[in-house]
């Protein structure tokens, strides 16, 4: 691939503007590893907290018209033991941004401490996951709450500290300012969108928690105007999430703001594939219209 | 852009036709399913029990337009609620996921241990015609146990092949386990392929059966499953996806994820576990 497409985010190199989203795969080294094998620029672990979580029992994904719903409910390992899975991811010699959530601002700090530790190159602090009580949406959606969490974290690990956004707030702006002014180094926007789904035959809601976030090309339209509105108001890179699913979507994404872009649920229906598609086609993009670097399509649509 | 193409599995509502006694602890459960009876042998389907949980189970009856069927043996919470299951009743289907068996011609071997006999049997319904000879060999801890015999038997019937069932106890058949009869066999015959399912133990030693004899083999794995599309991640062993690169592997996969097969899984929080 052609360095055409390299391209840095608060000081990490990536090869490409593609990411692993959180929450996708992201469980352990070797299928970090196999991601990175699949030509991702950098990888987002899957959220960790402190303690061990088993999460919800299933349904925990249901397809609807457009996307996916899911609510695993943050399983995950705990990041003593996580620790050895992202040594093992590390060795892919690419960017590892390890997802961070947490029940207080400390707690953040501390996990956000020991990944750092462990080798993580980044951040990605989770205030935004939609469904599970007392941290996620329910930080994200105060600005204040945010920003202690951003400084709490930034005073315990030196590394990177990206910020990621629920778009379940009536100004995504503030609380993207609120991040960048207590330090956030980047902004990840959006998060799953809060949504449910309900058997008409059984009567019953299909999730096992009823409640939980939906992904894919049905929330393209939202994260694409949150980053917009986002990359206006702050001075720090913007990463899009949010249905990206074929090079046109992440071209989308770049012009309204998105310094690299994160992809999920495409690989659902495109398999690990789409990193090499998405990034082939930016490339074919850019060398047709005379560009010399994926930098000068961020943010190209705010001149209008 | 085009319509989201994993659309066509969705979830869907099926009413069960039929509930088959096959064991005193296993039940096969017979629903109609278009994509069902469309799915390769060794392809599995999300099974959702309303209320309670949904589980990954593999197609025991695979029929162009007649009846598909689960077979379940009752080991937890959603398999114990799943039993008390009667024609009639609903259950929530989705798939088929994942990469079923590719089939073989010449001489092939098939061994299955307890559920794991049920990809299997669609998949010696499938090879009838088309490989040259088929040994099936299947196990179980005593004789009431044994599933299949008589599909099996009579399905293999109309080809050349040899059916030899073991049980742990003696009670049926050869005494011990299935895979002392596979490996004898192994050391006089060649085989063109070796199908496997059952309990890891038991895959992972026909592996390495196969590989001390220098044969091909595909074996079915199981993993903890949550989204069954390849991305949540719970089912992985090494770089695989069980869901989706799997359950069914070759040799040259499992060779890849040696340091996990037959040793470890991983529970709910990802943590490695025993298996």
């Amino acid at each position: 691939m052609s360095n055409r497409l390299a391209t840095e985010i608060a000081g990490l190199r990536l090869a490409n503007p593609t990411m692993l989203a959180a929450g996708i795969l992201g469980l352990t080294g070797s299928s970090l590893r196999r991601v990175v094998e699949a030509g991702a620029g950098a990888v987002v672990t899957k959220s960790v907290g402190l303690k061990p979580r088993e999460g919800y029992p299933n349904p925990t994904v249901v397809q609807v018209e457009c996307g996916l719903l899911n609510a695993m409910g943050l399983p995950n390992p705990g990041i003593h033991y996580f620790s050895e899975e992202i040594r093992e991811a590390k060795e892919g010699g690419i960017p590892i941004i390890v997802s961070v959530y947490g029940f207080s601002p400390e707690e953040f700090a501390e996990v956000a401490g020991i990944a750092a530790e462990a080798g993580a190159d980044a951040l990605e602090l989770n205030v935004s996951c939609p469904h599970v009580e007392k941290t996620g949406t329910e930080i994200g959606q105060n600005p204040q709450l945010v920003a202690e969490v951003v400084e709490t974290v930034k005073k315990r690990a030196d590394k990177p500290v990206f910020v990621k956004l629920t778009p379940h707030v009536t100004d995504i702006t503030e609380v993207a300012k609120a991040a960048v002014e207590a330090g956030a180094d980047a902004i990840t926007a959006i998060n799953t969108v809060r949504a449910m789904a309900i058997n008409i035959e059984t009567t019953w809601p299909i999730l096992a928690n009823k409640i939980g976030g939906l992904s894919g090309p049905a929330i393209k339209p939202i994260a694409l105007r949150c980053v917009y509105e986002i990359f206006q108001e702050v001075d720090v890179p913007v990463i899009g999430c949010g249905g990206i699913t074929t090079w046109r979507d992440a071209v989308e994404f770049m012009l309204a703001g998105a310094s690299a872009v994160q992809i999920g649920t495409a690989i659902a229906l495109k398999g690990l594939g789409v990193f090499q598609s998405i990034t082939r086609g930016i490339d074919a993009y850019l060398r047709r219209r005379d560009f010399r670097s994926v930098t000068e399509i961020v943010g190209l649509s705010h001149r209008h | 852009m085009l319509a989201y193409p994993t659309a066509i599995n969705r979830l869907r509502i099926v009413k069960i036709q039929e509930v088959k006694r096959e064991s005193p602890t296993v039940r096969t459960f017979t629903f109609h399913d278009k994509l069902c009876g469309k799915a390769k042998p060794g392809q599995f389907v999300m099974v959702w029990i309303p209320g309670v949980d949904e589980v990954p189970m593999s197609l025991s009856t695979i029929r162009s337009n007649r009846l598909s069927s689960i077979t379940v043996a009752n080991v937890g919470e959603a398999t114990k609620t799943l039993h008390q299951r009667k024609p009639g009743d609903a259950l929530g289907i989705r798939g088929p996921y994942g990469n079923g068996f590719t089939l073989t011609s010449g001489k092939v071997m098939i061994v299955g241990g307890g559920t794991g006999l049920a990809p299997l049997v669609p998949l010696a319904e499938k090879l009838v015609g088309f490989s040259t000879k088929i040994s099936f060999l299947l196990g179980a801890k005593t004789k009431n146990e044994l599933l299949f015999l008589d599909r099996i038997e009579t399905t293999l019937s109309k080809t050349e092949a040899r059916v030899i069932a073991a049980t742990e106890d003696g009670s049926y058949g050869w005494q011990g386990v299935v895979t002392d009869p596979a490996e004898q066999i192994l050391a006089k015959e060649r085989f063109d392929m070796i199908y496997a399912c059952g309990p890891e133990q038991m895959t992972h030693k026909m592996f390495l059966t196969a590989e001390r004899y220098n044969m091909p083999l595909q074996a079915s794995l199981e993993r903890l499953m949550h989204c069954a599309m390849g991305l949540c991640g719970s089912c992985v062993i090494g770089k695989f996806r069980v869901c989706r690169d799997g359950p069914v592997f070759s040799t040259e996969q499992l060779r890849e994820v040696k340091s996990e097969f037959g040793r470890f899984k991983r529970g709910f929080d990802g943590r490695k576990t025993g298996l």
